[in-house]
């Protein structure tokens, strides 16, 4: 469980994060949701420990993430945006290196090691040094040296950055199956697909604040189910409808080309703030 | 406490895989030193009683145990802002104390393999001395631990590689040429020689050229040598904290 008390963080004359507030319930995946610069990665490193907070306050498993930091980041698993493995070792290596961090008996460090990399298909690239695994390849790694110690809560800041659909779509997967084993899973991504297809709540945040809170159907439904994009005057214009009939209504009156969709997250945030996320 | 060990096992690891690189390496500034000042220059010039070479072999050791311990913090520059791993050490649950004490004997460590590289280097020119004498290899050990905690607390400072380059021109270079490597400090005026004597070098090359000649040592110099190397660590501590932003 994640609990955030009005977290606030500034770096000189710049205000990363005013005062968010939020809580994740134990076995959910939560999606922070915001353009770049939003405060997404910084929410982030101040729950993992790598940066410091300026106000407020925030709790691991009921562990203070300041006051009983060794204890919250005991429960943590992080996936950073920069892979951050070590090129020089082994698959292997680099797992034990982490376990030996978080302090895990031998026998079960290496049982736990074979067993993820069995799960992140990398089962037989144990010796293989990490320069010559493909990106794809380097962040399923990263997800596996994260789930090593077994934490309660694993914390992916943009997952599939970079990485092409197919990938993306296997790591979603993996996700998946790690939430499924009842782990709380903090993402944040700028991928409205990504939210909508692995979250249960999202969070849209924009300019250091959060704006919305719900589930991604609640979150869309605000706006409607259907939506239809014009060019006008050189913009795109959207229309939202409640049902497909009335927005099929709608485009028999229409001469000029249109797309017909169903509403996404990006039409939330848009309609909240006046900007895409991406 | 467990933290440091996996910290230093990382750098051992990293030491094991460089390591045919790193002997070459390792090997050809005092090998440079030993022909040119040693062997070519120096055969005519004895100091105190001993041939120039066999005086710069203990100066060597001191400058290379230096050197090497002071390179931890260019390791650390680059796994911090380049591959980022830094944060991997951030992240997990270690206390700042394990950290400073894993990269510290990783520098100790390697400033250990540097000095047997030169002992069989001097080998090779005909020098054995009191290698057997456990202060000089207290003396090596201080050294090392004074330059290897200095090096992990600036790692935490610097924005940039180019720092620590900068602090390695800056510090570390005119120590190696003026902390009684190449010549006896008493040589110089003795408004030098007070300058000379706040130089952790200084008193390094003095213990380790003493216990390797089996002279008296000065017991002052590896008491300054460990306070020094406790003030560093302490400050390697406080750095880290600092470093987290």
């Amino acid at each position: 469980m994640i609990k955030v008390n009005n977290l606030k963080k500034s770096y000189k004359d710049v205000q990363a994060l005013n005062g968010v507030s939020f809580r994740v319930p134990a076995g959910e995946l939560f999606a922070y949701l915001g353009p770049n610069g939003a405060g997404k990665t910084t929410t982030i490193r101040i729950l993992t420990g790598l940066a410091k907070r300026s106000g407020g306050d925030a709790w691991i498993n009921g562990f203070h993430i300041q006051h009983e930091a060794l204890d919250a980041k005991r429960q943590c698993g992080v996936v950073p945006q920069t892979i951050n493995l070590d090129n020089e070792l082994t698959v292997f290596e680099n797992l034990t290196i982490h376990g030996l961090l978080f302090g895990m008996p031998a026998a079960k460090r290496k049982q736990k090691m074979r067993e993820l990399l069995d799960y992140v298909g990398l089962g037989d690239r144990e010796k293989t040094p990490v320069a010559r695994l493909s990106g794809g390849m380097k962040r399923r790694l990263t997800i596996a040296r994260a789930l090593v110690h077994s934490p309660r809560v694993l914390f992916l800041d943009e997952p599939t950055v970079g990485l092409d659909a197919g990938i993306r779509r296997r790591i979603w997967a993996l996700i998946k199956r790690v939430q499924k084993k009842g782990t709380t899973i903090f993402l944040t991504t700028h991928y409205i697909e990504e939210a909508e297809f692995l979250a249960q709540r999202v969070a849209f945040l924009d300019e250091g604040g959060i704006i919305a809170v719900d589930s991604p159907r609640a979150l869309m439904s605000r706006q409607g189910a259907w939506a239809i994009d014009r060019v006008v005057d050189d913009n795109v214009k959207t229309i939202y409808f409640k049902t497909k009939e009335a927005a099929r209504e709608y485009t028999a009156t229409q001469d000029e080309s249109f797309s017909f969709r169903r509403v996404n997250l990006e039409d939330a945030f848009l309609a909240l703030t006046g900007k895409k996320v991406k | 406490m467990y933290g440091f060990f996996a910290v230093y096992y990382r750098e051992f690891l990293i030491l094991k895989r460089r390591f045919p690189k790193m002997i070459a390496s390792m090997s050809v500034s005092p090998l440079l030193y030993l022909i040119a000042f040693g062997y070519a220059m120096g055969k005519a010039v004895t100091i105190h009683g001993h041939t120039y070479m066999e005086f710069l072999v203990p100066g060597l050791v001191a400058m290379s145990s230096m050197t090497r311990a002071f390179a931890i913090g260019s390791e650390i520059n680059i796994s911090r802002f380049y591959w980022h791993i830094f944060e991997e050490f951030q992240a997990a649950p270690i206390s700042n104390i394990s950290y400073v004490i894993g990269e510290t004997l990783a520098g100790v460590t390697r400033a250990f393999f540097s000095v047997g590289i030169i002992l069989m280097l001097g080998l090779f020119f005909g020098i054995v001395l009191s290698y057997d004498n456990p202060l000089f290899w207290l003396a090596v050990f201080l050294n090392s631990f004074v330059f290897s905690s200095l090096a992990v607390g600036l790692a935490m400072v610097v924005k940039s590689h180019a720092d620590q380059a900068m602090l390695t021109n800056f510090v570390i270079t005119p120590m190696a040429f003026l902390g009684g490597t190449f010549f006896p400090v008493d040589r110089l005026p003795v408004w030098a020689q007070k300058i000379l004597f706040f130089l952790p070098l200084t008193h390094a090359s003095r213990a380790i050229r003493a216990a390797a000649f089996r002279t008296p040592v000065t017991y002052s110099s590896y008491v300054l040598l460990a306070i020094i190397g406790m003030l560093f660590f302490l400050g390697a501590i406080h750095c880290v904290n600092r470093a987290r932003d």
